[in-house]
């Protein structure tokens, strides 16, 4: 695991009873693994508290700008398909700001693995809304509980295209390894979902005890099921959460379609 | 290093400015396209397609503005040369990768095709309303290159520059065209392989484990890798050491900033090009770039026929600005005359750098005056002190 991790820039910045670590844990294993030459993996992230991954991985890796960590790796991947692509970061990054080059990443189906942690919150900039905040819950951009309906992540993965959706929370780092060894052996755009307890706000702000009070909500309240319809698969405040592996499907990515249009056009030329 | 030959159409054609631009990118090496369609500038990125699986390029059309410059940055890691093409708005939306492009000094090429703004504006009409945002538009200090071509020829061999000024200072560098200059048709040679000269990255040739990512040379500017070489490098938007991980404090601050400045400021003089004609015994001088160079050209042509011993300074780059020689040109000339497709930009830079020892005289212009020089040559006359002040003229007096 040692040899994964930037062990220069140990301690992090992570508060105690975070739950990001262990999803860096959980994606540390699966690259083990994986059994993939680490030299043709890159990670890139967004940033906020899970965008600063990228910086603890020991892997040629990005920190970029808010919201845009799909787009940059997605100019990487099409530039050197031989690479293998992943991005991780966290929910209001990836689907708030980022969420247009999330869709559509899915619909051009390009091969990378997106491990998006999602602790319902703006955690870096102090604990604000995000769009995964389920209604009811407090942050401090909604005093009076949230308003708006949050997003169902895999949800929009898989009816935007994603080949692999999966939702484990970081109580379940063995499940998590496993799902993310497997999305790193999927050939297009693999979601990975990672609930996650961010103590220092959610939690706090909703008093709802530290990490550890987190961890045991999930364990009593998360149900599994493979193959779940992705549309039933909402988080209200403290209700039950679904998690499991929800889809795992093929379809021609996009570097297939590009060098087979590249080759036909290439062999039409030859032949006038 | 030699051109790749692939890449190099080779022999005289007649082009618009911006097949001659895909052109010149493809000669320069440039194997990746991020794009997203946009008035003016689109039939630079169809050129690129069309040609793109015979020379072995890739391109991809993103979502927006924002992600295909993002896509840009990203595919220039991997080792390809790597551009993106915009006009005004989508400018206005890459501001925030031009950004990230400087602090993780990564080189590629923005082509943008000036039309008139602000806002949509006029989608096919040409302007030169970019000129400060390409130099001040993306937050913080930095510095950028911007060069402006006012022909497809120079289209073609700016697009060459462009290229080879981003991988010598590893910045993102502009090409400022324009609406007139991309959609002129003229004859544009493109030479062989053999006689285009390409600047190579420079790569870090070091042991892996002793690669630092902005460790930098004499001349301020860090050595290479490419992701997938196995030297887990780490970079980031953040203010940043050597190691490239993040430091947040003010010494780091200064001590990665400062450099981003320099490896552009102390190079001015390699940098800065322009094309000076009748200087030696001029009065007046003409400052001009882009489509209003060809006017500029024209007007002083008419106004040395009329008696009046007007000069040209013609930008090759717009930025860096060729400040000293304007300050030294100030010391003995009258006035400069500044002709723009906008209401007073590069003009303002003019008289900054005069230090007060010269007038000068802006005229704003729209497309008709490229072709029709009227109002120019009253300018010169005025700057020549042979008429009075005219209205539509600008005059900044020393
Ligand atoms: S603020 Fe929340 S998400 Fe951020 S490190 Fe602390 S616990 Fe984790």
């Amino acid at each position: 695991m040692e040899n994964l991790l930037r062990m220069d820039r140990m301690p992090h910045i992570w508060c105690p009873g975070c739950g990001i670590g262990l999803g860096v844990t959980a994606l540390a294993s699966a690259l083990e693994k994986a059994q993939i030459d680490l030299n043709n993996v890159c990670i890139v992230s967004g940033i906020g508290c899970t965008g600063r991954v990228a910086g603890y991985v020991k892997l040629d890796s990005f920190h970029t700008t808010h919201g845009r960590a799909i787009a940059f790796a997605t100019g990487i991947k099409a530039a050197n398909p031989k690479l293998k692509v992943i991005v991780f970061s966290g929910d209001g990054d990836l689907i708030a700001i980022g969420g247009n080059h999330f869709i559509h990443a899915a619909r051009r189906n390009i091969d990378m693995l997106v491990v998006c942690v999602n602790n319902f919150i703006y955690a870096m900039t102090g604990g604000q809304v995000a769009p995964t905040t389920p209604l009811a819950a407090y942050a401090t951009t909604s005093p009076f509980g949230c308003v708006e309906p949050p997003f169902n992540i895999p949800y929009i993965a898989d009816s935007s295209g994603a080949v692999y959706v999966a939702r484990w929370t970081a109580l379940h780092v063995r499940r998590l390894t496993n799902s993310l060894t497997e999305a790193l052996h999927k050939k297009g755009f693999s979601v990975v979902e990672v609930i996650s307890p961010c103590a220092m706000y959610y939690s706090r702000i909703n008093r709802l005890g530290d990490g550890l009070d987190m961890m045991k909500f999930y364990h009593d309240n998360v149900e599994i099921r493979h193959g779940e319809d992705t549309k039933n698969l909402d988080i209200g405040f403290q209700t039950k959460i679904i998690c499991g592996k929800f889809v795992d499907k093929e379809r021609p990515s996009y570097m297939e379609r590009y060098n087979q249009w590249a080759s036909e056009v290439r062999g039409a030329s030859n032949e006038s | 290093m030699k051109a790749d030959s692939k890449g190099v159409l080779g022999g005289t054609h007649k082009l618009s400015g911006n097949y001659a631009c895909a052109e010149g990118a493809l000669a320069a090496g440039c194997r990746f396209l991020g794009l997203y369609p946009i008035i003016p500038a689109l039939e630079i990125s169809e050129r690129f397609l069309k040609r793109a699986p015979e020379v072995g390029a890739t391109f991809i059309q993103m979502e927006d503005e924002v992600s295909a410059l993002a896509a840009v940055l990203g595919a220039s890691w991997t080792g390809k040369r790597s551009m993106t093409v915009t006009s005004g708005p989508g400018l206005s939306l890459m501001m925030e990768h031009l950004g990230l492009g400087v602090m993780l000094e990564t080189p590629c090429v923005i082509v943008d095709v000036q039309r008139v703004g602000p806002s949509l504006g006029l989608p096919d009409r040409a302007a030169q309303g970019d000129v400060m945002q390409a130099r001040w538009g993306s937050h913080g200090d930095y510095e950028v290159i911007a060069l402006s071509p006012s022909s497809p020829q120079e289209m073609f061999d700016y697009t060459i520059k462009a290229f080879n000024l981003s991988e010598r200072y590893r910045v993102p560098v502009l090409v400022l065209a324009d609406e007139y200059v991309a959609h002129l048709e003229e004859e544009v040679v493109i030479p062989s392989a053999e006689e285009i000269e390409i600047e190579p990255r420079r790569y870090y040739d070091g042991p892996k484990d002793k690669y630092l990512p902005f460790k930098r040379d004499e001349d301020f500017v860090p050595k290479m890798v490419k992701i997938g070489d196995g030297f887990k490098f780490h970079v980031t938007g953040l203010t940043h050491d050597d190691r490239g991980y993040p430091i947040m404090n003010e010494e780091c601050q200064e001590y990665n900033v400062h450099p981003l400045l320099r490896k552009i400021r102390n190079f001015v003089d390699q940098i800065v090009e322009f094309t000076e004609t009748n200087i030696d015994d001029a009065d007046v001088i003409l400052v001009s770039y882009g489509a209003s160079s060809r006017a500029a050209l024209k007007a002083m042509e008419q106004a040395r026929n009329a008696g009046i011993k007007v000069g040209s300074l013609k930008l090759t780059t717009v930025w860096p600005f060729p400040e000293k020689r304007v300050a030294e040109l100030a010391k003995r000339v009258k006035a400069f005359v500044v002709p723009e497709m906008n209401f007073g930009q590069i003009a303002l830079e003019v008289e900054r750098c005069t230090h007060g020892d010269a007038n000068v005289l802006f005229i704003p212009h729209g497309e008709k005056g490229i072709e029709d020089t009227e109002d120019l040559l009253a300018a010169l006359k005025q700057a020549a002190g042979m008429t009075a002040v005219e209205e539509k003229i600008i005059e900044f007096k020393k």
